[in-house]
């Protein structure tokens, strides 16, 4: 753990305490769980995120993503009556496909990830409200799928499967990111594609696969969101989320430039965010004060880790300066 | 003043600029100790001195960036303890710097006198664009420009944009124009404009000081030369005692024998290792290019720059794309559609920047030799750290690369170490063909000298070392052969017996070498 999550893990504590000393309610089961649940869903999504910031990219439309395979998902098996396995495998292979095509138009054709995604965000989220005719999806009354709902909206032991599924995807990805040849692409590429270009990388397919991840994940979370809510209105469902995860990775240490940021460091943040969530809502704040809460951190957050930066830079030349002088007289 | 070279004449005109006893020093390091000198008006000082020993500091303090611990500046007969950037640039001295400082969207008379435009009467104080150009006319003739005022930036060649540096420097009514390494990217024909436009300085009285690595050039246009070593002045060397081998002994306090070939092959080559055939770049498209690089063999690649050496260079690494034609190795086709394809099969390129595309700063040395290869560090997809440090070691003591550690991050090495990295990363990867663009640039002469061992050491056990490169004392020292390019196409290939700088400029201006009898008293 390096010392920036350290810091980010003490500033989760710190806060849990103040708002537990404020109302106590912050600690009891329910509200843990909850909260967790949502850690669980939107971790996942931040995670995906978190591949494509690395490599220097960015991916806008996860929120839409979100949207247009969550209706999707309950279409096929609350409508078509799809099994759900089925119906899970296929909106796995479209959330792949979706990042296999943003990430050979931003590799093969050298558009700008940001203009790519932009027009995902736009796209997605319209077909989604034409599927639908503007109307809402969700489940006839009377339908249940047991097994699903257990592994996407169930508990175990008290603890959200959601949650559970991150804390596994998140072990896995961590070995991915931080100790295989591929994650140590990612960061190479991240800090400079062209060096990595003349060291013989293919680094077009490493970044395609990125958003191919990104995709997946953002796939899987859909599943998990759809089944939380349950009834999916394709006008709003997901909006912002791409917000919710890019915040998550740079609270957790992420430059958007690219090659920075760690698996921890994302999952933090994604904690830190529904924290802060949560205190609103159990503070009293007005919610629609909501995003000018999390804003406002983030901002103060970033502030304080680059001001930081620069006295530790300030302190260790004072330092070096006191020892040459002091050692000067010896000449 | 103490300087018993000066003649009697020369010193009855008052210095433009004196230093006096200017010691500073950072955490650590004494970078200036109790440094003097003087310039006069219109006498240009050639500056030379290792990497390190202190040039940039002394640079630093004269732009006013960094004030000096003790010691006076005097400019212009008023001393002062230290300048700052407006006081440096008040009395008139202007840097040159070898990474330019211009804006390469905007044109050349933009560039001149950006932020101090003509502006039209008015109050939405519109640029105006007719006095701009009166302005900017007589600097650019000043100069000897052979562009127009309103050219862009990007589209002139490197030593076009160091006339408009200049022009520049002559717009603030500059007293003393500093050039720093201001010919080491520049090809020979380019670097002949630029001596000529020094000359042309000091016939206006202003003084130059000039930084470089090339003596060659130094010993050809420096009145005198200021020696600089370990932050000390190592001596200075009027007029007529300058040259190479008194620069080198001072710079590095022995003889170095530069001059003489630095290496020569322990045997004959032998086959064709490399082979394009009707190769075509993005640089000349229409002319197809034969080159053949052999087995054990060092083979030069001289031309002037743009003559698209790079660009083949790219090609042949899989990185620009070919317009037709074909490569073969050792007899076999390759596809090379990607750079992962060259280094599959052996053929590996030091690049031209090694900043931005030989190694990635931020990575520590042991990272960055083992990411061309690391599959082989890996188990299971997993890299192994252990094996990657392994590996960087073993080249860390065979290079003798200079760093605290492997885990080092490269970015805080010298060039030369930075440059030995490069090199490392592909020496762990068995190379057959080593493609290696300007080497040693910007690299002090201790390393240079063990980079030519590399490669003579690389060509004795087979590889075929194909080195491009713009120093004409380094084409003509290292190579068993030389192949010159002009405007897209080889232009002849030297034999070592043909070997003159006569021979190699001929070819790159594309010209017919002389026979080799007559070249005898050339060289």
């Amino acid at each position: 753990m390096s010392k920036k999550d350290l810091g980010l893990l003490v500033l989760i504590l710190v806060v849990g305490a103040v708002v537990t000393a404020i109302n106590p309610r912050f600690l009891l089961p329910i509200n843990l769980a909850n909260t967790s649940n949502l850690i669980g869903l939107f971790g996942i999504l931040s995670i995906g995120q978190a591949f494509v910031i690395i490599t220097g990219g960015i991916e806008l439309s996860v929120g839409s993503v979100v949207a247009l395979l969550g209706t999707l998902f309950i279409d096929f098996i609350a409508v078509r009556e799809l099994d759900w396995p089925l119906a899970f495998v296929l909106i796995i292979a479209l959330g792949a496909i979706i990042g296999l095509v943003h990430g050979w138009l931003i590799t093969r054709l050298k558009l700008q990830p940001f203009v790519v995604t932009l027009c995902g965000l736009l796209i997605y989220r319209g077909v989604a409200r034409f599927y639908t005719a503007d109307g809402t999806a969700g489940f006839a009354f009377g339908q249940n799928f047991p097994d699903l709902e257990f592994l996407t909206a169930g508990r175990s032991y008290g603890v959200p499967n959601s949650f559970i599924a991150l804390i596994i995807i998140a072990i896995v990805m961590w070995v991915v990111l931080h100790r295989s040849v591929f994650g140590r692409y990612l960061y190479a590429i991240g800090k400079n594609e062209e060096a990595a270009k003349y060291s013989g990388i293919r680094t077009g397919r490493i970044v395609m696969a990125a958003y191919v991840i990104c995709g997946v994940l953002t796939a899987l979370s859909a599943i998990y969101f759809a089944m939380y809510t349950r009834s999916i209105s394709p006008a709003s469902h997901g909006q912002f989320y791409e917000l919710y995860a890019i915040a998550a990775a740079v609270l957790g240490g992420f430059s958007l430039r690219g090659g920075e940021g760690s698996l921890i460091g994302v999952i933090l943040g994604t904690v830190l965010l529904q924290e802060l969530q949560n205190l609103v809502n159990l503070l009293g704040i007005p919610s629609s004060l909501n995003f000018a809460v999390m804003g406002g951190v983030i901002l103060i957050g970033v502030l304080v880790d680059q001001q930081w930066g620069v006295f530790r830079a300030r302190r260790q030349m004072i330092d070096a300066t006191r020892r040459n002088v002091a050692g000067a007289p010896a000449e | 003043m103490n300087y018993s070279d000066v003649s009697i004449a020369q010193s009855a005109i008052a210095p433009f600029l004196s230093l006096d006893g200017v010691r500073k020093t950072y955490p650590g390091v004494v970078a200036l100790d109790g440094f003097s000198m003087e310039v006069r008006p219109g006498e240009v000082i050639g500056l030379v001195g290792e990497n390190g020993a202190g040039k940039s500091t002394l640079m630093k303090i004269l732009g006013g960036v960094t004030r000096p611990d003790t010691g006076t500046i005097t400019v212009d007969g008023v001393a002062h303890d230290g300048l700052t950037v407006e006081a440096s640039i008040g009395s008139g001295i202007a840097f040159v710097h070898q990474e330019l400082n211009l804006f390469e969207n905007l044109d050349v008379a933009a560039n001149i006198f950006f932020g101090r435009e003509p502006l039209k009467a008015g109050p939405l104080k519109l640029v105006d664009r007719s006095k701009l150009r009166e302005m900017v006319a007589p600097l650019l003739k000043r100069v000897g420009a052979n562009f127009s005022a309103d050219a862009p930036v990007a589209s002139l060649s490197l030593a076009q944009q160091q006339m408009v540096e200049i022009a520049k420097a002559l717009s603030i009514k500059a007293r003393l124009v500093i050039l720093d390494e201001p010919t080491s990217s520049l090809p020979i024909a380019e670097t002949e404009k630029l001596l000529d436009v020094i000359k042309a300085l000091k016939a206006e009285a202003i003084s130059v000081i000039f930084i470089s690595h090339r003596l060659h050039e130094v010993e050809r246009v420096a009145d005198r030369v200021v020696v600089l070593r370990d932050g000390m002045l190592a001596g200075t060397l009027p007029k007529n005692q300058i040259n190479h081998d008194q620069m080198v002994k001072l710079m590095i306090g022995r003889m170095l024998k530069e001059r003489e070939r630095v290496s020569d092959s322990a045997h004959a080559p032998g086959g064709t290792a490399l082979s394009a055939r009707a190769v075509r770049t993005s640089a000349y498209p229409e002319r197809p290019v034969d080159l053949d690089v052999r087995h054990g063999e060092i083979l030069g690649f001289a031309g002037l720059v743009g003559s698209g050496r790079t660009e083949l260079a790219r090609v042949l690494f899989g990185i620009d794309e070919r317009f037709g034609g074909s490569v073969t190795l050792d007899g076999k086709t390759l596809k090379l559609g990607s750079a992962a394809d060259a280094v599959a099969s052996g053929i590996f390129l030091v690049p031209e920047d090694r900043k931005l595309t030989g190694i990635l700063l931020d990575l520590s040395i042991a990272e960055n030799i083992s990411l061309p290869n690391l599959p082989a560090h890996a188990k299971h997809q997993l890299v192994s750290t252990s094996a990657e440090i392994a590996t960087a070691e073993k080249q860390k003591s065979n290079l003798g690369i200079k760093a605290p550690s492997v885990a080092t991050r490269t970015g805080t090495l010298s060039g030369g170490n930075q440059q030995k990295v490069v090199l490392a990363k592909w020496l762990a990867m068995n190379p057959k063909v080593m493609i290696l663009d300007e080497p040693t640039r910007g690299i002090d002469i201790g390393a240079k000298a063990e980079i030519y061992g590399l490669m003579r050491a690389l060509a004795d056990a087979g590889v075929a070392v194909l080195m491009i490169s713009s120093d004409m004392e380094e084409v003509i020292g290292v190579s068993d052969r030389i192949a010159v390019m002009h405007e897209g196409q080889i232009s002849g290939i030297l034999e070592k017996d043909d070997f003159s700088q006569e021979n190699v400029l001929r070819l790159a201006v594309g010209k017919k070498p002389l026979p080799a009898q007559a070249v005898g008293g050339a060289q």
